[in-house]
């Protein structure tokens, strides 16, 4: 609800000064991608330059490492939309005993510190005996994923109008006429919107993924091991600016997506 | 585990029974699922849950399972052997209770540190800002929740560094003395700001911001415009208003964002690895006991710590409401 009074100045510094907080960092970094100086992070920077973005593409391992993690993003995506999707509906459209219970072990994954979820799963690959592989990081990824396309499907669930589908059966559609023309369009950019932020999402991981990647690198990890033990600081920095880029574009797309509908897409990350 | 009840849509059974049953295979099937609900959420609920059940659950029950078994002594290979030494051993180790004692603090600090950054936001956002400049604050806070964290805690590495722009800040505004008086003061301090505790306490509540603004703006937003109006009304000033009315009814939101910001830093084991003083909390320790020590037996003890918190934690959040304002 929305006053008509207007806000004290107090009130105004502190969102304002909440908001600087929580985007001057991220400036900060693409001020530093430009920066000349190698060795350190010395401010303000010496100089400008964009060569070290030529560099940076130029590096095999970083181009392996970003192959990889946009291959385990689509896949657990694609995989996190099926279930997302099926486990939405199926709270939707009934009620059942372990109605609640579904919702915390959808949320669990994320709710727990990611370390917890990791080291199980390690536990249990290493008890299989699964070699690592790309698909143990898709196991983890689309386990924590689920939650997040389920979340925006169900909030559009919610506001659809069962009448429709009722509507649609007694026009002579079947069930998967149903589904085809009038449950997924009505679907579509919740789904659009879940999807673009669990590839986020998964793009991003790094916590569980240590655990689950055994000898591989995601781009992550890749700045995981640069963070620890930094070897080219402005290839480092290239490839964050990099990444915020790429997180960027969808989180601001499924925002676009959803906001006419109040779905509060990040609600529950 | 999920027993069906089918008499949630009895209407629509009705109505799909009385429609003429035409005869292509998919049709057939289709009116099968439809006359049985049960069985259609049963076909729908079956994959999500075997995926969760059996990959999620099983490893952490696996896990979970693992505390109870011990190392071999001379080897220090791990016998899967039913024993309760692990856990005699994590319960007898004061350094045990050095690392959880010194996660909850940092845990405690950030959430109140976050609720504090986050309650002027959350309140401008939904009282003051208009359409457009909510939708502006709206995708301000989402973007750094959703960007990249590992970036992020980078930034901090570049500005905390001692050649970095804190310093430089402080040299340019000639309060270089008040950085090293806040460097040398004891516990908090240290060498540079990026080798202390306050160090990793302001990245702790960075990262962590977003998830305590969005439940807060969520609970704020439910608080009716009509209660403070009747404040003002009554001869409430806005700040009694504040404290009286916004703040109690907004009160679970922050619980709701305190569960992410508490249970967040309790695991988290990269930043105090990058930025701070060196010394265990809980997330590293089980890292390092699982990765360089081998000892999964303790590192799974350790695991069970923060789902016990959390467990309380939650059991007390709901009773705050906390969930109704997820």
């Amino acid at each position: 609800m929305r006053s008509n009074v207007k806000a004290g100045w107090s009130l105004k510094v502190a969102a304002l000064g909440g908001m600087l907080f929580l985007h001057i960092p991220l400036l900060i970094i693409i001020l530093y991608a430009f920066s000349i100086e190698e060795k350190s992070f010395v401010f303000p920077i010496p100089g400008f330059t964009t060569k070290w973005f030529a560099v940076a593409f130029e590096r095999e391992d970083v181009r392996r490492a970003l192959g990889l993690s946009i291959k385990v993003a689509a896949i657990a995506t694609s995989l996190a939309l099926v279930l997302g999707t099926l486990a939405a509906a199926a709270v939707w459209r009934s009620r059942f005993f372990g109605r609640e219970a579904i919702s915390l072990l959808l949320i669990l994954p994320i709710a727990l510190p990611g370390i917890i979820t990791g080291i199980a799963l390690r536990s249990a690959i290493g008890i299989a005996e699964i070699p690592f592989s790309t698909w143990t990081l898709v196991l983890g990824h689309a386990t924590f994923c689920i939650v997040v396309v389920y979340n925006n499907v169900l909030a559009r669930f919610r506001r659809t109008n069962r009448a429709l589908i009722e509507a649609s059966m007694d026009l002579g559609a079947n069930g998967f006429q149903t589904l085809r023309y009038v449950v997924l369009p009505n679907i579509a950019t919740a789904l659009l919107a879940g999807g673009m932020l669990a590839f986020a999402l998964s793009f991003d991981e790094v916590i569980v993924t240590t655990f689950t990647a055994g000898q591989q690198s995601t781009l992550p990890i890749w700045m995981l091991s640069e963070l620890i033990r930094p070897r080219q600081r402005p290839v480092t920095n290239v490839v964050a600016v990099f990444v915020i880029a790429v997180t960027f574009v969808p989180i601001v797309l499924a925002f676009y997506l959803t906001r006419d509908t109040h779905d509060v897409a990040g609600s529950v990350k | 585990m999920v027993t069906l009840d089918a008499r949630s849509e009895p209407e629509r059974v009705n109505t799909a029974a009385a429609l003429p049953l035409k005869s292509s295979p998919l049709q057939r099937l289709s009116s099968a699922l439809y006359l049985r609900p049960a069985l259609l959420t049963f076909l729908l609920l079956t994959p999500p849950l075997l995926w969760l059940g059996v990959i999620y659950l099983g490893s952490l029950f696996t896990l979970l399972a693992h505390s109870f078994f011990g190392l071999d002594e001379f080897s220090g290979v791990m016998v899967r052997e039913f024993t309760v030494a692990t856990w005699a051993e994590f319960f007898g180790n004061p350094a045990t209770w050095d690392v959880v004692t010194r996660s909850a603090l940092m845990a405690i600090s950030v959430t109140l540190a976050a609720a504090l950054i986050a309650f002027p936001i959350a309140h401008y956002m939904v009282r003051y800002a208009g359409m457009r400049m909510k939708a502006v604050l709206y995708l301000g806070v989402m973007l750094p929740l959703w960007s990249s964290y590992l970036v992020r805690v980078y930034a901090w590495k570049l500005i905390l560094a001692k050649e970095g722009i804190v310093s430089w800040f402080a040299a340019l505004l000639h309060l270089d003395w008040l950085l090293d008086a806040v460097l040398e003061t004891p516990v908090v301090g240290g060498p540079s700001l990026s080798t202390s505790y306050l160090g990793t306490f302001i990245v702790f509540t960075y990262i962590w911001l977003p998830f305590m603004i969005l439940p807060v703006v969520a609970a704020l937003e439910r608080v009716p415009g009509s209660v403070i109006e009747a404040s003002g009304d009554l001869g409430a000033k806005p700040g009694q208003t504040f404290r009286k009315v916004i703040f109690p009814l907004a009160f679970p939101g922050v619980v709701a964002g305190s569960i992410f910001t508490f249970s967040l830093t309790l695991g988290d084991y990269i930043i105090p690895s990058i930025i701070g003083k060196s010394v265990p909390f809980l997330g590293e320790t089980v890292y390092r006991l699982q990765g360089t020590a081998g000892n999964i037996p303790m590192a799974a003890a350790f695991t069970v710590v923060p789902i016990v918190i959390m467990g309380i934690y939650l059991t007390l959040a709901k009773r705050l409401g906390a969930f109704d304002a997820l």
